[in-house]
């Protein structure tokens, strides 16, 4: 047996004996465990998952051994994660820091700062959050302003950062901070980590047109911030911001496998609400159910020949530049065309009046408001196809992605 | 499923992409259309894309063929969208032939299928009676008669029907309109007494026809496939055919998207190419998405055809889907292909009103994007 057939039967042998049955299940939303300094569990399984997988050193298997990982290399990582989906394993926990800043420090953080804060991380002691938006910033992301002065060994942090994601359940934050703003608006940006119990940081949860929301508004008030915890250059994060968000991509997919609650089967609901369609109106609402439904059979078949393509070596660069673009609008498609379907049923809110997937449904619909424009609004989307994957020239004024 | 061209398919698109851009370019099919060509191509280029296999691509090897199945077509077919070149590869092989080959009796393969092979015969189906595709609305009649049959009635837009040697003729044994039982075939040779073929100009100047059967009497022998029974293949053909003009309508569509695209580059108004105006930017954007969905359904319908572990309601499924998405998004360009060329975008003497013309032809042609619509849903319903 050559070794990664041997690695392939011991990691199924492992994966069977140590992962509970009721870990092999889909997961709803309120299955997640986020890793954190006060982790949270939803069961006793959950819990037994979250530390076999620990001890294992599987929270982020790729890593070198020094930094917490498990050195695996990426053959056996592409073996870990084929025999845990075909066994149905949950993910054991969710963690942005290993997901998103992770990488970020093995490429660029000093040897300190990797010894201090990756171990913590890859033992999910520690529970992250994302400092990049600002009030006022919007899509254009180098406009932020929250600065970070120099006060000797440390600087002072004043500003605010918005649409930080359990920015009130998190331990530690990563951010772009303005640490000079004589250069231009590129050049003056730092990425520095925080710790979130720091005298003078305070988090508040936003509402959203759909309800309570993960999101967070934070404030930084004379926030003191040991230089030691600058990530790469002074003045040099503007490249480390993007490499980062080179990451969410992936963390984006891997949280969608899990966490997929407001999902709505168009056909199914056609069939319940729509059975035997009459007149001139319900035939049309048919019609546009059923190309909404196309295109999403067209999409979904465009993400396996995407999978297909890679695999085969070919460039997927331009249909990786599509994905958010087709999916976040479709979405909104279907749930345009859901709400129509459902009439009244669709509209309600927190009443008994209405059954529990009703009104999901209409809080589906109003967060896929939200999909369009976070992590870059379509037309930013647009504009990098444009100019990225159709080289069409830059204009005169206007966004550049 | 796999949705991607292996080695074998694309050296085989290279090749028809050069041949035809060097033998049926653009400019070729506009001097056919100055000519008045009743054939609607050429039958040198034909008898050359014959002699390179293409005529064979999806038979078996024991009739000669090169048994690439329907996924082999879809290169050719992209290349004959890119280069809007006419060949009666789709009516006399795609579609007669696959029928023949399908459905017809020792006699009659015998008959056919060697020179439709070989290039030398051609065959054409005369399925539509009305303007819009509605293939189990087939009423055109065939009764009984003495020991075979008597057909009457009409067909309308039988593709390349011109000069065709045979005609593979949906006639109604029994029934009504709408049912797919009573449907039978009938293989007629062009020369059948009461059988009337008439040129059918059409915008895309290619070879159409309509068909007029007044008390055409034939034999037993003319039936092609079992009486009343002719509707799975018909519509199994059908889908061949549907998947391939599926292809033709991405590779058009493609081809005008880099030729809209260039231009937004070089054309030049208020001192800036036209391209870096995001109006436009956004628009170009939203095509190239459509055209990335296009290719993935085109891609899902030509393999559904050779997937073994398909019903016909899956396989017909996917390939409406590939015709829906490959016709709208089709449309949706060269509709804007005109309007991003502005004023010389619709004069003749611009190539981009000879796809759009082509487009529209080929959009409605064994299906609109409505048909494919409603067919996706009734056969998802079906299951």
């Amino acid at each position: 047996m050559s070794s990664i057939e041997q690695f392939r039967h011991d990691t199924r042998a492992w994966l069977e004996a140590n992962c509970p049955p009721s870990m092999r299940t889909v997961m709803g939303e309120g299955d997640v465990v986020w890793g954190a300094s006060q982790p949270a569990f939803p069961s006793e399984d959950a819990r037994l998952w979250f530390e076999r997988m620990r001890d294992q050193r599987w929270f982020c298997p790729e890593w070198p051994e020094e930094y917490g990982g498990a050195g695996l290399d990426p053959e056996q990582l592409a073996v870990l994660e084929s025999e845990m989906r075909r066994l149905g394993c949950r993910p054991p926990q969710i963690n942005l820091g290993i997901w998103m800043l992770g990488p970020v420090l093995l490429a660029y953080g000093s040897e300190e700062q990797k010894r201090s804060l990756l171990p913590p991380m890859a033992r999910g002691e520690v529970r992250w959050c994302q400092g990049f938006s600002e009030p006022n910033a919007g899509s254009d992301l180098a406009s932020l302003k929250m600065a970070a002065r120099d006060a000797g060994d440390h600087f002072i942090v004043d500003g605010s950062k918005i649409w930080t994601s359990y920015g009130d359940k998190s331990d530690w934050m990563y951010a772009l901070v303005r640490t000079d703003s004589g250069k231009p608006r590129h050049e003056g940006i730092s990425l520095i980590v925080l710790d979130m119990r720091s005298p003078g940081v305070k988090a508040q949860p936003i509402d959203l047109i759909s309800g309570k929301s993960a999101f967070c508004q934070v404030f930084f008030d004379g926030v003191k911030v040991p230089k030691s915890q600058l990530i790469g250059e002074l003045n040099g994060g503007w490249a480390l911001g993007k490499y980062l968000l080179q990451h969410e991509r992936k963390a984006m997919s891997k949280f969608g496998e899990i966490s997929l609650p407001s999902h709505f089967d168009l056909a199914e609901l056609v069939r319940e609400y729509l059975p035997q369609p009459q007149g001139q109106g319900e035939l049309a609402l048919k019609a546009r159910a059923t190309a909404v439904g196309m295109n999403e059979h067209a999409y979904q078949l465009t993400v396996q020949r995407m999978g297909q393509e890679a695999r085969h070596g070919d460039d997927v660069g331009a249909l990786m530049a599509i994905m958010k673009l087709v999916h976040t609008e479709q979405e909104r498609d279907k749930f345009e065309v859901l709400l129509d379907l459902l009439g009244g049923h669709a509209l309600g809110w927190e009443s008994d009046a209405f059954s529990e997937r009703q009104l999901a449904l209409t809080r589906g619909w109003l967060n896929s408001y939200a999909l369009t424009i976070s992590g870059g609004a379509s037309e930013i989307q647009l504009n990098v196809i444009a100019k990225r994957v159709l080289g069409l020239p830059d204009g005169k004024k206007g966004a550049s992605a | 499923m796999n949705l991607r061209y292996n080695e074998e398919q694309r050296l085989l698109a290279d090749s028809a992409r050069d041949f035809l851009a060097a033998r049926g370019p653009v400019a070729a099919q506009r001097k056919l259309r100055d000519e008045g060509s009743a054939l609607g191509f050429d039958p040198q280029l034909w008898q050359d894309a014959v002699n390179l296999g293409w005529s064979g691509i999806a038979f078996p090897e024991a009739l000669g063929g090169l048994a690439f199945g329907c996924m082999g077509l879809g290169p050719v077919f992209e290349a004959i969208g890119q280069n809007l070149s006419a060949t009666p590869l789709l009516s006399s092989v795609v579609l007669g032939g696959s029928l023949v080959q399908l459905a017809g009796n020792a006699v009659q393969q015998e008959r056919w299928l060697p020179g439709v092979i070989a290039g030398g015969l051609r065959l054409a189906l005369a399925v539509d009676e009305r303007a819009r595709h509605d293939p189990v609305a087939t009423t055109l009649k065939a009764v009984a008669e003495g020991d075979g049959y008597r057909l009457d009635g009409d067909k309308f837009w039988v593709v390349d029907g011109v000069g065709a040697d045979a005609y593979v003729v949906a006639a109604r044994t029994s029934g009504v309109a709408g049912e797919a039982e009573g449907i039978s075939l009938f293989l007629l040779p062009a020369d059948t007494p009461g059988l009337l073929c008439m040129a059918l100009p059409l915008i895309d100047s290619r070879n159409s026809a309509r068909l007029q059967l007044r008390e055409v009497r034939v034999g037993q022998d003319a039936l092609l496939g079992a009486e009343g029974q002719g509707w799975a293949l018909l519509d199994a053909v059908l889908d061949r055919g549907r998947a391939c003009l599926a292809a033709e309508l991405l590779g058009i569509a493609e081809q005008l998207f880099q030729t809209t695209l260039d231009y937004l580059k070089t054309r030049v108004q208020f001192d800036a190419p036209i391209g870096s105006f995001q109006a436009l930017q956004h628009r170009a954007a939203r095509l190239f998405v459509d055209l990335a969905l296009a290719r993935s359904a085109v891609m899902a319908g030509l393999a559904a055809l050779d997937d073994d572990r398909l019903d016909a309601a899956q396989r017909g499924r996917l390939v409406s889907l590939a015709k829906w998405k490959a016709g709208d998004t089709a449309i949706k360009v060269a509709n804007e292909a005109v309007q991003m060329h502005g004023g010389i975008g619709v004069t003749d003497e611009l190539d981009v009103g000879l796809y759009l013309k082509r487009v529209r032809v080929a959009q409605a042609c064994l299906g609109d994007r409505d048909f494919h619509c409603e067919r996706y849903a009734a056969l998802g319903e079906s299951r």
